[in-house]
């Protein structure tokens, strides 16, 4: 390990590292425009400058790989001359529109400009202008302040793994942009405005909404696909304005996808804030209390068996754990959290987790995607794999449709003929897992919900047993979920008890009239039309597919407007925080719960928030171990059986409308249309 | 940024012939399979010669030919100046204004261009014979001012030696490449100052060369 001296400050680092991240190391900051340590180096922006003793000329630090008995100094007059220097060269054509630029505020140009900025210009020609792109819909794009870093680059190029970012021109004349004006087709676009060190990239839906200082920060979590990314909700008032990612190596690392970062306006529109009761076939406005008296009217009489609960995608843990307990106190086995119809069985843990944790791709030599398009599923994760496969000695192979997912796999074939190959042994990859030190396959919740699901399970099942993907310290067979109540569901039990009827039963139950009542949490993706005569209770937070059904409405939050639990894919329970209050009259989804069971007679033992996780951890002691992985016990799951050889096709036709609250996201709506509607390439001129 | 071609403008299709095929698969046989990238320059310049410019059709024909993306093939193309993005004259006439040539005259070269051709940067004469572009350092200041006509350099000009050379080619012709008053490549311009005398005829032959004398040991 080399030893050098940063500013007088003796320092042994990892040999390989740079100067900057050595100085980092030494708690010494510097100031950099484009480096960033999620991104190859380019080391061209020169702010980071600093003098190394016995170095004719100042070094780069970002570029500089550390060496034995290297003497860095950062704060020297020289050192500050120089970077005053590069500041002055950055600003000859950057416009000084910072009072209209919405980076403003939380710039880095800005805020180095502060420290090594000059006062005054020694220019008098005219900066140059440079003609608006057009990246995507989501992003607002002001070129003449780029300052040509190549983050953006770098980024779609490196991470994003969609190579349309480039620099034309030269010199002077180097403009940032895409191919002959294309929109950017990646899933992550969004990064790249947070990784923008100007006002070149800003978010457009947010263009000029607020400034940074003005806006409420909440960390909490994403609820739009099954990660649990890490998210700060930005807010003012009672508006949610923009959603931000927060640091989580173990899951997002820093990344978002798009649809996280901008469905937020969703979240504002089509909104149930007050109860309804449907009277003579309409639905109307009511109190509170009208709308539990219509359920309680309802309810009587009505056998147990004849009741039963559908949670959503969305849904929380502790309004699930209040469902079932009111559910089993109505004396009723009907519920499931499988809204999709998977095949899961709750009982076996690891059989719906993703048991070799996000970060457990990077130490994953071999991988077999069943049934998912991970790009869509869970696009950071997409991204995670995609890195993993550059590093390289990552075979991947995939059964299903064929997809980009931007990297190179083998496709194995669209139906089951090779997963049934593989869990024989009698295929070709089969071996390559085999030989791999830490094998790992992702079946997809799509497959898992075909009629063959749990046959398709086993078959996941003995290829992880088989070609050892479950060994001492490592398990590879993952399950990717979509959606983020469904791990907390299974966590919770909500699967029907014995002789109780699954989601399909339910549908079929309810339209042949075994089923009087129905119960919904934010369940929006079953077929409505097939309901029947059930009395269906809806609660949740969009005016969207469950509620045009039903027949009482009981307004819910949405994510950003409680506190509650989620359990990603990888089984790692997260809390949420309340960023802003439930519209109208909307309640926190398990009080909901609470009051209703009181108005039914049969009051939950459970008044506090903290009395409703205490019983969580009850159930399952994963709920006590906030943030964190326990690695699950390997059990017997899915069933034997044949596969049907259709064709695994991929659940999500359009990313960017998945949920109720994506599909009231106006910004979703407009990548609709430019990422599907429209494949034939845009022709510039409409905007 | 060099000018593109309109969509208009745009053919449709490109293919390489069969004789740039094979020169194609000759300059990628040079690179190691997984860097076959490098290759880009000289097809792009193969490109160019088959079809005069480099539409965006070529551009993509170049970049699925060496498994690259179109924008990479984009950031190369805007590059470098010899490629041009839009139909240029039979004869591209590049005349440098840099600073060597600037300092030498270029000013009067580019009027020249300018009555000659009646055209000014960035046009094409109507017949189509002639473009003309601004440059920036073409690499030969000693024998500044100069201009490139397509793969010919031109030095040493003046607005007569220009007028001359233009109209050359507008006849048809072949004007003489290289220096115009008759420079030996970038020899001092009133003759050699240096190494004028041959040493043999001098009468003097150069002395034996003495051994360097061995150096003492250091600390030995």
């Amino acid at each position: 390990m080399p030893k050098l001296t940063i500013d007088g400050i003796e320092i042994e680092v990892e040999a390989g590292l740079t100067v900057l991240q050595a100085c980092e190391q030494a708690g010494v900051e510097i100031p950099r425009f484009c480096y960033h340590e999620k991104l190859s180096i380019a080391g061209n922006c020169r702010m980071c400058l600093v003098s190394m003793e016995r170095a004719p000329k100042p070094i780069a630090s970002c570029a500089m790989p550390v060496g034995e008995g290297m003497v860095i100094h950062t704060n020297t007059p020289e050192v500050q001359q120089m970077r005053k220097g590069v500041m002055e060269f950055l600003l000859i054509n950057h416009p000084l529109d910072c009072p209209i630029c919405d980076q403003g505020g939380e710039c880095d140009l800005q805020d180095q400009a502060l420290f090594y900025g000059f006062d005054r210009s020694r220019y008098r020609e005219p900066k140059r202008a440079v003609k608006e792109k057009n990246f995507s819909p989501l992003i607002e794009t002001s070129m003449t302040r780029c300052i040509h870093c190549t983050r953006c680059i770098r980024f779609a190029t490196e991470v994003a793994g969609v190579p349309e970012l480039g620099a034309t021109g030269r010199g002077e004349h180097m403009e940032v942009g895409t191919y002959i004006e294309k929109a950017l087709s990646s899933e992550l676009s969004g990064n790249m405005i947070d990784l923008c060190p100007v006002g070149a990239l800003t978010n457009a839906p947010y263009a000029f909404s607020a400034r940074p200082w003005e806006l409420r920060k909440t960390e909490t979590v994403d609820v739009l696909d099954a990660l649990g990314s890490n998210i700060r909700v930005d807010n003012r008032g009672s508006e949610v304005l923009r959603v931000l990612p927060r640091v989580n190596e173990d899951i997002n690392e820093e990344w978002i996808s798009d649809k996280t970062r901008f469905a937020c306006d969703g979240l504002t529109r089509q909104r149930l804030d007050r109860p309804y009761v449907r009277r003579s076939g309409k639905l109307e406005e009511a109190t509170w209390d009208e709308a539990f008296t219509a359920i309680a009217q309802k309810l009587k009489g009505v056998a147990g068996k004849s009741i039963a609960a559908i949670t959503g995608d969305l849904a929380d843990c502790e309004s699930m754990l209040a469902l079932k307990d009111l559910m089993s106190a109505l004396g009723s086995k009907n519920v499931d959290c499988r809204q999709d119809g998977a095949r899961l069985d709750a009982s076996a843990r690891a059989g719906y987790l993703f048991n070799s944790t996000i970060a457990g791709i990077d130490t994953a030599d071999a991988c077999l995607l069943v049934g998912t398009n991970p790009r869509h599923e869970a696009s950071v994760l997409n991204a995670r794999l995609r890195r993993r496969c550059l590093d390289g000695g990552f075979p991947v192979a995939a059964i299903g449709t064929a997809v980009d997912l931007t990297y190179p796999y083998t496709h194995l074939g669209e139906g089951t003929d090779a997963l049934a190959a593989i869990a024989s042994g009698r295929h070709a990859f089969a071996k390559t897992l085999k030989v791999a030190k830490h094998p790992m396959l992702i079946v997809g919740t799509g497959a898992l919900a075909r009629p063959d699901g749990a046959q398709i399970l086993a078959a996941a099942r003995s290829i992880a047993e088989n070609c050892g993907m479950v060994i001492d310290g490592w398990n590879g067979f993952n399950v990717l979920h979509r959606a983020a109540g469904r791990v907390g569901g299974l966590d919770l039990g909500l699967v029907p008890g014995a002789g109780g009827y699954d989601v399909a039963a339910m549908v079929e139950g309810a339209a042949n009239g075994n089923i009087e009542v129905l119960y919904l949490l934010g369940a929006d993706e079953i077929d409505m039309s097939g309901l029947g005569d059930a009395f269906v209770i809806y609660q949740g937070h969009h005016g969207d597919a469950g509620a045009h059904r039903a027949d009482v409405i009981l307004p819910g939050a949405a994510y950003t407007e409680k506190n509650a639990t989620y359990v990603n894919t990888e089984g790692r329970a997260q809390t949420g925080r309340l960023a802003v209050h439930p519209p109208g009259e909307a309640r926190e989804d398990w009080t909901i719960l609470r009051a209703l069971s009181a108005v039914l007679g049969k009051t939950l033992d459970y008044d506090t928030l903290d009395q409703v996780r205490a019983r969580m951890a009850e159930i399952n002691p994963n709920f006590a171990n906030s943030d964190a992985v326990e690695p699950a016990p390997w059990g017997d799951f899915g069933a034997d059986g044949d596969l049907d050889p259709a064709p695994l096709t991929m659940p999500i036709d359009n990313f960017y409308m998945t949920d109720a609250i994506s599909r009231a996201s106006a910004t979703m709506a407009r990548c609709t249309e430019v990422h599907l509607a429209s494949q034939p390439q845009k022709t510039g001129t409409d905007g | 940024m060099t000018p593109i071609a309109p969509a208009s403008e745009q053919p449709d299709t490109f293919a390489f012939s069969a004789d740039n095929l094979a020169a194609a698969k000759a300059f990628m046989a040079k690179y190691p399979d997984e860097y076959q990238a490098s290759a880009v320059l000289p097809l792009l310049d193969l490109a160019q010669r088959q079809n005069g410019w480099l539409p965006q059709a070529a551009l993509e024909y170049v970049a699925d030919f060496l498994g690259m993306p179109s924008i990479r093939v984009f950031e190369v193309a805007t590059f470098y100046t010899m490629l041009n993005l839009a139909p240029v004259g039979r004869h591209h006439v590049q005349v440098c204004t840099n600073i060597s040539c600037w300092l030498r005259g270029a000013d009067t070269i580019v009027e020249a261009c300018r009555n000659t051709l009646g055209i000014g940067f960035g046009e094409t004469t109507q017949d189509g014979q002639f473009t003309l572009s601004e440059m920036e350092c073409l690499g030969a200041c000693v024998n500044a001012p100069m201009m490139q006509i397509n793969d010919d350099y031109y030095e040493d000009l003046d607005a007569g030696s220009t007028q001359v050379i233009l109209g050359t080619l507008k006849d048809g012709g072949t004007p003489k490449s290289g220096s115009q008053i008759g420079r030996k490549t970038c020899e001092p311009l009133g003759g050699l100052t240096s190494l004028t005398d041959d040493a043999k005829t001098a009468g003097k032959t150069p002395g034996k060369l003495k051994k360097p004398r061995a150096r003492k040991g250091k600390g030995a």
